[in-house]
């Protein structure tokens, strides 16, 4: 009833196309969270009309396609004779792109705090930065975290866009096995549910957290 | 002592202080009383350094607040201040929001800060609060907790700006008797409250503001015994 050319190989090939996938996401979004984490910091505390430059940079950042991204920052990189690799200009575009979406969240959630709040840690002797630590980062965060979950689920199924820079993830080493043993709807199946495993733990984490903190609030 | 010369501090257009000339000394306290928008509470934050003044002096033990270099954060060590919202830190228990500022700030060990906590929430009675989320507790048990952080500090001066506004009337008595017992064991205070009772009977002395002037100040029994200005006799007439 059910039959297949698909070896062990294969599902070999596609782990290390998964694997390919994880290591993009997780550069990108380790990166892009630190940078936006900045990037949003910036933009609370210099206010709107300092950080305008800023935020038209990551308006564009958020407006153009990824697509689009990778391939010019492909072309610049080239250009420009960084000598980047694939790999790495694709971590680069994608946390770029990453810290975009994360610097508004990271607003949002800092401006999420009460000004009263921040006062009274203030109004302690707290400095700036003991208030941000102390008192905001927290906050914030409980605040951020369901965005940020969102995010970097999206970013891991965006990854898959690198394929154009020649990167064999998850989808391209699909797509090299559909062509190869012309089964298109089984490989691709297997191919969501390896997408789904990768991205199951980070939605349940964040479930975890969210339910973690609630009691308190 | 803290020294208040010809304050003037606006919001825009608005002039909300028109000079404002007070002194208190150690030991004192002082309430001030008076309708809304009479620059009461914005008084409080100038004097905690929280908001900027346009012009004159504010200097509290010969440390004036609003000149340029003045360590604030260090200032703001010795003059504490509780809000007519409490704003309790969420994310922390009773015990973690009274031990904060003393280990972050004043660089207290653990143990240390613990038990300068324990001591505070005790004296306010939530000595059995420790381990509760403020979401957890009443307004009135909030205040009292945001009443104990800022006496964890060691606070030589409190400035207490409505504390008691927002709080059902069932839960207002007890943050008042927490005032009470402050002032009793000689704690030098600025409170701006409504609670007119407590004014009389807990102050030095009492001002009365009115549309950003002091209009009047003296000895309780002289502001809502025989009050000379004419506006403080019309608000008087209208709290009673």
């Amino acid at each position: 009833m059910f039959d297949t050319t698909l070896t062990l190989n294969d599902l070999a090939f596609l782990a290390q196309g998964a694997a390919m996938t994880l290591a993009v996401t997780a550069v990108s979004v380790a990166a892009g969270t630190v940078l936006g984490i900045l990037f949003g910091v910036i933009r609370v505390q210099i206010g709107p009309y300092w950080s305008a430059p800023l935020t038209f940079a990551l308006d564009v950042f958020r407006s153009v396609p990824l697509l689009i991204q990778l391939v010019l920052g492909n072309a610049f990189q080239s250009i420009a004779k960084l000598g980047w690799g694939p790999f790495a200009t694709s971590c680069v575009v994608l946390s770029l792109y990453t810290a975009a979406f994360c610097a508004e969240i990271v607003r949002g959630g800092i401006s999420s705090v009460p000004v009263t709040t921040r006062r009274a840690a203030r109004s302690l002797g707290m400095t700036w930065w003991q208030d941000m630590r102390h008192i905001v980062a927290p906050l914030a965060t409980r605040v951020s975290l369901p965005s940020w979950i969102g995010l970097t689920l999206g970013v891991m199924k965006d990854s898959a866009l690198v394929l154009w820079l020649g990167l064999i993830e998850l989808l391209r080493a699909s797509q090299v096995l559909v062509t190869r043993l012309q089964e298109p709807l089984f490989i691709l199946l297997i191919c969501g549910a390896i997408y789904f495993i990768l991205s199951f733990p980070i939605a349940r984490l964040g479930g975890y957290l969210e339910k973690r903190w609630s009691p308190n609030d | 002592m803290i020294e208040i010369e010809n304050v003037r501090k606006s919001f825009g257009p608005l002039e909300v202080l028109k000079g404002i000339d007070l002194t208190v000394e150690k030991g004192e306290v002082v309430t001030i009383i008076g309708g809304s928008g009479s620059g009461k509470s914005t008084l409080l934050t100038c004097i905690n350094g929280l908001e900027p003044i346009d012009s004159g002096r504010i200097v509290i033990d010969g440390t004036d607040v609003h000149a340029k270099g003045t360590d604030l954060n260090r200032l703001r060590r010795k003059v504490g201040i509780v809000f007519q919202q409490w704003n309790a830190f969420p994310h922390l228990t009773v015990l973690e929001n009274v031990m904060l500022a003393p280990r972050k700030v004043l660089g207290l060990t653990k143990d240390k800060a613990e038990q300068i906590a324990v001591k505070q929430l005790t004296h306010v009675g939530l000595g059995e609060k420790l381990k509760v989320y403020p979401a957890r507790m009443s307004g009135g048990q909030q205040q009292r907790m945001a009443i104990a952080r800022a006496l964890a500090m060691s606070p030589e001066y409190m400035l207490f700006d409505e504390v008691t506004s927002a709080l059902d009337p069932m839960l207002v008595g007890e943050v008042l008797d927490t005032l009470k017992m402050l002032a009793e064991e000689g704690m030098t205070m600025i409170c701006v409250t409504h609670e007119m009772a407590f004014a009389r009977d807990v102050s030095d002395r009492v001002a009365f503001f009115h549309q950003g002037v002091m209009a009047e100040i003296g000895a309780p029994d002289q502001i809502f015994g025989a009050p000379q200005h004419a506006e403080t006799q019309k608000f008087l007439a209208s709290v009673r």
